[in-house]
């Protein structure tokens, strides 16, 4: 045996170097490919992390725009007069006031008269003479003079007035918001070196704001204008998002009290109560699909039924909030139905046990439980309706409105309509700020709307 | 009365029932034989049902009384009014009316009242007044009865749960019907408006048109051309395509990563973060298009010598690519992770690189789940319409240049919509033939792809 083999061996030696050689050749080979697999394998890992890698760069690069150009805008040119609320000019009647047996007709058919001729009252010359004590040489050069001031707040002294008519021949300090083109100056968001024909402003004005910012007249301040003011035309320093704001609350209550109470009640009927059969199997493929209908879709349904055949008004936050309610519907049942489902048979199977009817087992022991998770989807549903725009532009809420709408049926705009009418404006200046300033807005309502569901989640879940 | 209290009223009426019932349920199960029956539904659902079969058709008769009371007032008032007041145009009688209406409420007018608006004021008032006595006992009549008559047949053996429950499962069953409503209103709307736009436009100009130009020119005058929908079908593909480009790569390559390699700790940030872009608002990502990758794309276009609008296909299909990569990666991530870990370890032991294993085990398997998440993804490019009014430039022409600026269905139906509304004209019935057109296109991609979704999870469960 012995002998054998190792005769065996002896009579194949050539065959074993041959053998070695080719076991060395194979080593050889699959060493290489193995350096080339690893490499591949170092490439395609290193590809994923590219693509997490651009994804999340992508996240970085949105935020540090939108902050970088909108935090600016929070602060705004504001400059310091002095008032003084001048008899000569304010020549006014005492303000009315409702004398007995008079009927709220007339009442308010005097008050208008009043009101009228305060209108008539020339408040610009305030805010000149105010301006003189600054610039003495101000009366001469009154066109330049007024560019100073936004031509909003005129109207804001004749408020103060109207409110409080004994504040005629005192004198107050207030700071008064500076027009548009005298924050883009101060804030250097145009050239400085533009020749005079490209410049907003006069050499004359210009001159005169670098000199009131280093007197300290002209100052960067906190500006409520922009969450205080409806949208204006005219006065652009002072349009702001208190009639955007206003619409889309209105309109995010009408989708809570509706799409919620109905989105639960029917994934309720679906998940516990509807027998399995063609009908049911419809309606959730339909529920399915309804997700995923793009939402301009549901704009023109919402143009088509409530506008054009229910002839509701337009740009109304009703109709806005009943499209929207349509809309989030899907996201508020599928959202229900699946925190429903993840809630164990055995708890209805206990309940049913010790003699419940299967209304009381769903209301009484399931519900409970599904509460914070389809709190959770609601807010979710509600946090994205907040953020769209394109069907709302379809109902008319594109239109210009200079006032906060008081009830659903005012014309009115919404958050995401007001910072695409933004974005048009022609002061791209100024308004490439105000925009992105709307936009934090909008997405700081977004994001606490998200961390409150995200709270409620981790707070309140129960894993089973 | 206002009606707010009015509805209170009716409130606590029904909590004042309620009680009723629950103490009248309580007192039969003793009162019958002296001693305690077993009631069949507990007292709960005595005093519900009790207040539903009192309150309700009160309800009822309120709401239809108020809906129709202003009219018949109105028609009464106008009846009796002489004739010479009459003679105005509809406008004239509507301000008529409206100064009668504030006479008889008491607001009073600015100028003087003439004699017949007086009277017709006192008229007016006096029906009201009638008018709302009749309801009130009325209302209160019927509750009378309907709590008298209840409230006897509340004996042990009613089975006042189940008259409850089946009250609240019409509720619950009403209810669901309203996303079915939903979609008909969708599909009938848009259908009998699309209609109309095709009583105007051949189905054949519109469908199969190459020259999108609708000029505003009068109904029932020269040919309406320039209805043709290819351009706009063109521009709104060639932008979803790029999208896609853009974001199936980026987004399948991110998934396998987070669930093939990255450890626990950067999976469970990165994952979270990459998905705050599916919740930016739209209008966020085009204004972003707007004012930073539109420019930035024009400005590489210079260096390398190619001309590229700042809007274009190219600036809206790239942030349209950045939206849907959360769709994608979290799609995929899902579908990945459902592939068998057996399948992965068979691969692993037969000597295969995890690279090997994902690109040549896990990837076919996942294969149909993938394209379901890409379909979904695209019907959502599809459907986009913000970034694109935005950033696409908004120029109907079929070209294959995506450099150039271009127009989709969605910006043509928000341009054809906003301004003045005349739903007479096919120029702006025409967004509705395009919606539809929209519809039909998003429901056959996400039909199929739930089909598709569906099957591979039936699959490996």
């Amino acid at each position: 045996m012995n002998m054998e083999a190792s005769k065996n061996q002896s009579s194949s030696l050539p065959d074993s170097t041959d053998l070695a050689k080719k076991r060395d050749l194979m080593q050889q080979r699959v060493a290489r490919s193995l350096k080339r697999r690893h490499a591949q394998e170092k490439r395609f890992k290193l590809i994923g992390m590219t693509a997490v890698g651009a994804a999340l760069l992508f996240v970085v690069l949105l935020f540090t725009t939108i902050l970088s150009k909108g935090l600016p805008a929070f602060w705004q040119a504001h400059i310091s007069l002095e008032i003084y609320f001048d008899e000569e000019i304010i020549q006014i009647d005492d303000k009315p006031v409702r004398m007995d047996g008079e009927s709220e007709a007339a009442f308010n058919d005097r008050m208008l008269a009043w009101r009228t001729q305060l209108g008539f009252i020339n408040f610009n010359r305030l805010i000149l003479e105010a301006i003189s004590k600054e610039i003495p040489e101000a009366p001469e050069f009154q066109r330049d003079a007024m560019r100073l001031v936004t031509s909003g707040e005129r109207f804001g002294l004749r408020k103060m007035v109207e409110e409080d008519p004994s504040i005629i021949g005192t004198t107050q300090r207030l700071w008064l918001l500076a027009d548009a083109n005298v924050d883009v100056w101060m804030k250097g968001n145009i050239d400085r070196d533009l020749p005079d024909s490209q410049q907003q402003l006069s050499a004359r004005t210009r001159a005169w704001v670098d000199d009131l910012e280093a007197k300290g007249v002209l100052k960067n301040r906190f500006s409520t204008a922009l969450f205080m003011n409806p949208d204006s035309r005219s006065s652009l320093a002072s349009a702001g998002l208190a009639g955007a704001f206003m619409g889309s609350l209105m309109m995010m209550l009408i989708v809570m009290f509706l799409a919620v109470p109905i989105g639960v009640a029917s994934a309720i009927y679906l998940e516990e109560f509807a027998p399995k059969n063609k009908i049911t199997d419809f309606i959730e493929v339909n529920i399915n699909n309804l997700a995923a209908v793009p939402s301009i879709v549901f704009g023109l349904l919402g143009a088509a039924v409530f506008i054009l055949w229910f002839k509701l008004p337009l740009s109304a936050p009703i109709v806005g909030g009943l499209v929207l309610t349509l809309m989030t519907l899907p996201t508020v049942i599928i959202a229900t139905r699946s925190t429903l489902k993840a809630i164990p048979p055995s708890i209805r199977s206990a309940a049913l046990g010790i003699g419940a009817s299967k209304v009381q087992s769903v209301f009484h022991h399931v519900l409970p439980l599904a509460i914070p998770g389809i709190l959770t989807g609601s807010i979710l549903g509600v946090a994205q309706a907040l953020g769209e725009a394109a069907p709302l532009l379809l109902i008319g809420m594109t239109s210009f409105v200079a006032s906060v709408p008081a009830t659903p049926f005012d014309q009115s705009t919404a958050l995401p309509v007001q910072i695409y009418l933004w974005q048009g404006n022609e002061l791209r200046n100024f308004f490439e700020a105000r925009t992105s300033a709307a936009i934090i807005v909008l997405l700081a309502l977004m994001i606490s709307l998200n961390a409150v569901a995200i709270w409620l989640r981790k707070h309140f879940e129960t894993r089973w | 009365m206002n009606n707010l209290v009015l509805i209170a009223v009716l409130l606590m009426m029904m909590a004042f029932v309620y009680q009723i019932g629950l103490v009248r349920s309580r007192k039969v199960a003793i009162a019958t034989t002296g001693e305690k029956v077993r009631l069949h539904s507990r007292p709960v659902y005595h005093g519900v049902l009790l207040a539903l079969w009192t309150v309700v058709p009160a309800a009822l008769i309120y709401a239809v009384w108020s809906f129709l009371q202003p009219g018949i007032i109105e028609s009464m008032v106008v009846a009796q009014l002489p004739p010479e007041a009459l003679v105005g145009s509809d406008n004239d009688l509507r301000i008529l009316l409206r100064r009668i209406t504030n006479l008889s409420t008491g607001f009073g007018l600015a100028d003087e009242a003439q004699a017949f608006e007086l009277t017709a004021a006192a008229y007016m008032q006096q029906l009201r007044v009638t008018g709302q006595t009749f309801m009130f006992a009325l209302i209160a009549s019927v509750a009378a009865t309907a709590l008298v008559l209840n409230w006897k047949r509340i004996q042990p053996e009613l089975r006042a749960r189940n008259h409850v429950e089946r009250v609240i499962r019409f509720l619950l069953i009403a209810c669901s019907t309203v996303a079915i409503l939903t979609t008909v209103g969708i599909v009938l709307s848009m259908f009998g408006e699309a209609m109309r736009f095709f009583s105007f436009v051949s189905p054949m100009d519109f469908f199969f048109g190459t020259t999108w130009n609708p000029r505003f020119s009068t109904v029932g005058t020269d040919g309406q051309s320039g209805f043709g929908m290819i351009p706009l079908l063109w521009g709104t593909l060639m932008i979803a395509m790029i999208a896609l480009m853009i974001a199936v790569p980026i987004g399948l390559m991110a998934a396998i990563y987070l669930s093939e390699y990255a450890p626990s700790k950067v999976r469970s940030v990165a994952k979270p973060v990459i998905e705050v872009l599916a919740g930016i608002p739209t209008i966020v990502y085009g204004f972003f298009a707007l004012i930073t990758v539109g420019p930035f794309l024009s400005n590489f276009g210079d260096m390398l010598g190619i001309d590229i609008r700042a809007t274009s296909a190219l600036t809206a299909g790239v942030v349209m690519g950045i939206m849907i990569i959360p769709f994608i990666s979290s799609l995929s991530d899902d579908i990945i992770t459902q592939v068998p870990k057996a399948m992965r370890d068979g691969s692993l032991g037969l000597g295969a690189t995890k690279s090997e294993t994902i690109r040549k085990v896990v990837l076919p398997a996942a294969l149909p789940g993938i394209v379901g998440a890409i379909l979904l993804a695209a019907s959502r490019a599809i459907g986009e319409t913000m970034i694109v009014v935005l950033a696409a430039g908004n120029s109907p022409t079929l070209t294959a240049n995506p450099f150039e600026a271009v127009s989709t269905m969605t910006v043509t139906i928000v341009n054809q919509l906003t301004g003045d509304l005349d739903f007479a004209s096919p120029q702006s019935l025409v967004a509705f033939a395009l919606g539809l057109t929209l519809f039909v296109i998003t429901l056959c991609l996400n039909v199929v792809a739930l089909v598709i979704v569906r099957k591979y999870r039936e699959q490996y469960e």
